[in-house]
């Protein structure tokens, strides 16, 4: 149905696409794979969002077709559904609906059509009750997922073309989401699906084709590639061993927390972390992980329960500022809401918590500041022009390294970190693995969260499972496996309660 | 100001990174040409005392664009100047006109514009106001209160050395300049050096960037925003102070609609309202953009609805271009 022969384009001296076929038919799921930087977004963009190739055809139908706008696109049966999502926060469900293609007489909205309409296309989404007349803002992050894919529906779309959709869903909403997905599928729509995870892949998609470096260089059915076939291509050499080995041995207790309880979701949990170890959060979203990291690192108040530090210390009232001077380091989940500043310098992010040790009596040594940054980039394998270079300007993977070299350059004792592998490609996951474990190795506790368990499994000493609020479970790793975790995380009775 | 050193830097990016600073200084100094030709008398336009007449009319308009320059690189913004300049002019003509030392009347100013930042900045962290309305509903409150301490009229001031701080010719031929003049300078040069140099400055850029960020990495934004708020103020007192000198007399009504002069002075000079960008040299260039554009306007004897349509049609433009070149 859409194919693409020999796409070409290229910005400045930048080649972001260096030849790029593929083939994507009706009733068929199509994964596209790649690293960050491949040039998976730039497709998308020459596909369906009105940037012009420098050569090569897209054809629809075996038509040649070029869309100048992303509103053309969806008239020409192509949407774009966006890893951020692009709604319109303060607008209506139905509103965010048919934008742009409301039903309406000589200017005047047809308000019972539109209801209407509105009602039938979240009538293919039953099971999560969103109403027509809801404003967007109120909903969660799948449900303004959903919205955005029937918002394509909306617009009769024939080709679908998904970017990281389930980079901000928690297992249970997408489960969902793949099972809509092959249902849409089944309907004869053709879907071009990008996403990092194999795991998801296989469940959804049929046939793939691998991007590396602006070229498509292999495609075929998925079925008969291996996990470790797929990685090699993406990356273009045997990733022999994702997780590190590790060797330090547990020492002294460095973050504790008993009972703790917060107003923004966290019921209970209580923790040890010793220094050399990496301990794991499991759970499903809105289980309290978030909440747990945000409350040990100070930013929700805690209401029950206490925190201790290095050294046996109360921190339970302790501030953020208080915690850090303790040892604690924290990595959010929100990249770019909360954790970088991104108009300003690697260094500036990277120093940002440490810059009084790199100033005396107030006034910034600019050479230590720039010194410092270069050592953490260089030990870390940050890829940037130099340390002034904007962090906004780096590759997400890139980014993530330099959130993580600022606890490093902290010296942080305890890092709290909260998906720290979020839509990065696995390239750089390998190398955030490794970050992360010679921080731990270096004689740091970690504690960190992720929505993808065999991440857990071969990153962590010990993983814990949240519920509700509630961490109701604690094991070694090696004694879990992902069933056990995905059973405990959906709150059914846990064989054996270790906390 | 980035940490860059020129040498650490590949070639192209030195060379974009002095593109971006220097573009409104060609601009200046397209402006400052052109009319010099324009006006057909070149050595008049570029004269010693032309140009001391742009120094001592931008002066007022510079040192409150410091202050502005610091709370927009946070993010904020504050549409009190003009009202709280004229707040700080007239509270210092009280004190001397009470007979009190110039030295108190300086404090008094001062602290008037610290102390009016100080609610901003309270408005702002503890009541959860934006800056644009906090600072809406300060623009009012210090007019009414300008006018209220000089019983809406104007208040004479004994001569004293504070009158001599913004005249266009100085007294002592060595000054060169007015002492104001001098004043907005060093005050540059500490502000560029807070900014550039300091924890407390590199906090700012990053409070404006993310204040979120800046947050979990153990800040507190909201007592940033107080001192800068408050910092600010005072130079915004200054400025009324100068504004003051020059007049030598306490205005209540004076320097209405001169936020809006200050706030393009900064923009034109390459901040961005949203936070986390701009500087003292820009801020400055912006300052005297306009100065030399009135300057200009009034010595082509145009009218000046041809100034006012001409510096607003140069601000969007100003910005637009910078969106261009940030692409």
């Amino acid at each position: 149905m859409l194919a693409v022969r020999d796409l070409q384009k290229s910005f400045g001296a930048t080649r972001a696409l260096a030849g790029v076929t593929l083939n994507v038919q009706a009733g068929q799921v199509l994964a596209l794979l790649g690293e960050n930087g491949a040039g998976k977004s730039t497709l998308m963009n020459v596909v369906a969002a009105g940037l012009a190739p420098d050569a090569g055809q897209v054809l629809m139908n075996g038509n040649v077709v070029h869309f100048a706008s992303p509103s053309e696109a969806r008239q020409g049966g192509v949407a774009l559904i966006h890893q951020e999502l692009l709604l319109c926060p303060h607008l209506s469900v139905q509103e965010n609906l048919l934008l742009g293609l409301e039903s309406r007489r000589l200017g005047v909205l047809n308000a019972a059509q539109n209801r209407a309409r509105a009602v039938e296309l979240l009538s293919r989404f039953p099971h999560l009750h969103i109403r027509p007349e809801q404003k967007v803002s109120d909903l969660s992050v799948a449900a303004r997922q959903v919205i955005e894919i029937a918002r394509a529906l909306a617009a009769n779309a024939q080709v679908l073309l998904m970017d990281e959709p389930t980079s901000s869903l928690g297992v249970e909403d997408s489960q969902r989401l793949h099972t809509l997905v092959k249902e849409l599928s089944a309907q004869g729509k053709a879907i071009i699906y990008i996403s990092h995870f194999l795991e998801d892949v296989r469940q959804v998609a049929s046939h793939y084709t691998v991007l590396r470096d602006g070229a498509s260089v292999a495609h075929g059915a998925l079925a008969d590639a291996t996990d470790a076939q797929l990685v090699a291509h993406m990356v273009g050499r045997d990733v022999t061993q994702l997780f590190p080995t590790r060797s330090a041995m547990p020492g002294d207790v460095l973050l504790s927390c008993e009972n703790l309880a917060t107003k923004q979701g966290l019921a209970s949990a209580s923790l040890q972390v010793r220094a050399g170890e990496i301990v794991g959060l499991a759970g499903l979203m809105g289980a309290g992980r978030t909440e747990l990291i945000r409350a040990l690192a100070g930013l929700d108040p805690v209401v029950q329960g206490n925190v201790g530090g290095p050294n046996a210390q109360t921190l339970t009232h302790a501030g953020v500022a208080a915690r850090m001077a303790a040892g604690f380091g924290f990595l959010s989940e929100d990249r770019k809401g909360e954790g970088l500043a991104l108009n300003l310098s690697i260094a500036d992010n990277t120093t940002l918590p440490s810059l009084p040790r790199l100033a005396r009596r107030g006034w910034l040594s600019l050479t230590k500041q720039w010194d410092a940054t270069a050592m953490q980039m260089q030990s870390f394998g940050v890829k940037a022009r130099s340390p002034a270079q904007p962090v906004g300007q780096l590759s997400g993977g890139n980014q993530q390294k330099v959130a993580l070299a600022r606890l490093a350059q902290q010296n942080a004792k305890v890092w709290l970190l909260d998906e720290p592998t979020r839509g990065v490609d696995i390239g750089s996951k390998a190398q955030l693995y490794d970050m992360i474990a010679r921080a731990a190795d270096a004689g740091a506790a970690v504690l960190l969260t992720s929505s993808y368990i065999p991440e857990l499994l071969g990153l962590c000493d010990r993983i814990g499972v949240m519920s509700k609020g509630r961490l109701v479970l604690m094991r070694d790793a090696r004694e879990l496996d992902a069933h056990e975790i995905l059973h405990a995380a959906l709150g059914a009775p846990a064989k054996e309660n270790l906390t | 100001m980035t940490v860059a050193t020129a040498s650490a830097l590949p070639q192209n990016v030195a060379w974009r990174a002095w593109a971006k600073r220097l573009g409104p200084v060609i601009a200046l100094l397209v402006v400052v040409f052109a009319f010099a030709f324009a006006t057909g008398a070149p050595d008049r336009y570029l004269s010693v005392h032309n140009l001391r007449v742009v120094l001592a009319q931008t002066v007022t308009v510079g040192v409150a664009a410091l202050g502005m320059t610091m709370i927009v690189i946070t993010g904020g913004i504050d549409l009190s100047v003009g009202s709280v300049i004229a707040l700080a002019g007239v509270t210092a003509a009280r004190v001397l006109h009470a007979g009190a030392s110039p030295l108190l009347a300086v404090v008094a100013a001062l602290g008037m514009g610290a102390f009016v930042g100080l609610l901003n900045a309270a408005a702002i962290t503890r009541l959860k106001v934006i800056p644009f309305v906090a600072t809406l509903g300060s623009l009012g409150a210090a007019r009414g209160m300008a006018k209220w301490f000089a019983n809406e009229q104007t208040v004479e001031i004994p001569p004293t050395w504070l009158n001599e701080l913004a005249v266009t010719v100085p007294r002592q031929a060595a000054w060169l300049v007015a002492p104001g003049v001098w004043i907005a300078a060093v005050l540059s040069i500490c502000v560029f050096l807070l900014l550039g140099r300091t924890v407390f400055g590199r906090h700012l850029y990053a409070v404006g960037s993310n204040e979120a960020a800046a947050k979990a990495c153990g800040l507190s934004p909201n007592r940033i925003k107080l001192l800068v708020y408050s910092l600010a103020g005072a130079f915004f007192g200054l400025a009324g102070l100068l504004q003051m000198s020059r007049l030598r007399q306490g205005d209540p009504t004076v320097a209405s609609g001169v936020e809006l002069d200050v706030i393009a002075a900064v923009v034109i000079g390459g901040a961005s309202l949203s936070g986390g960008q701009g500087g003292v040299a820009g801020s400055l260039v912006g300052a005297l953009l306009m100065a030399f554009l009135r300057n200009g306007s009034q010595q082509m004897g145009w009218p000046t609805y041809v100034q006012e349509t001409m510096i607003g049609v140069i601000i969007v433009f100003a910005v637009a271009l910078d969106r261009v070149r940030r692409r």
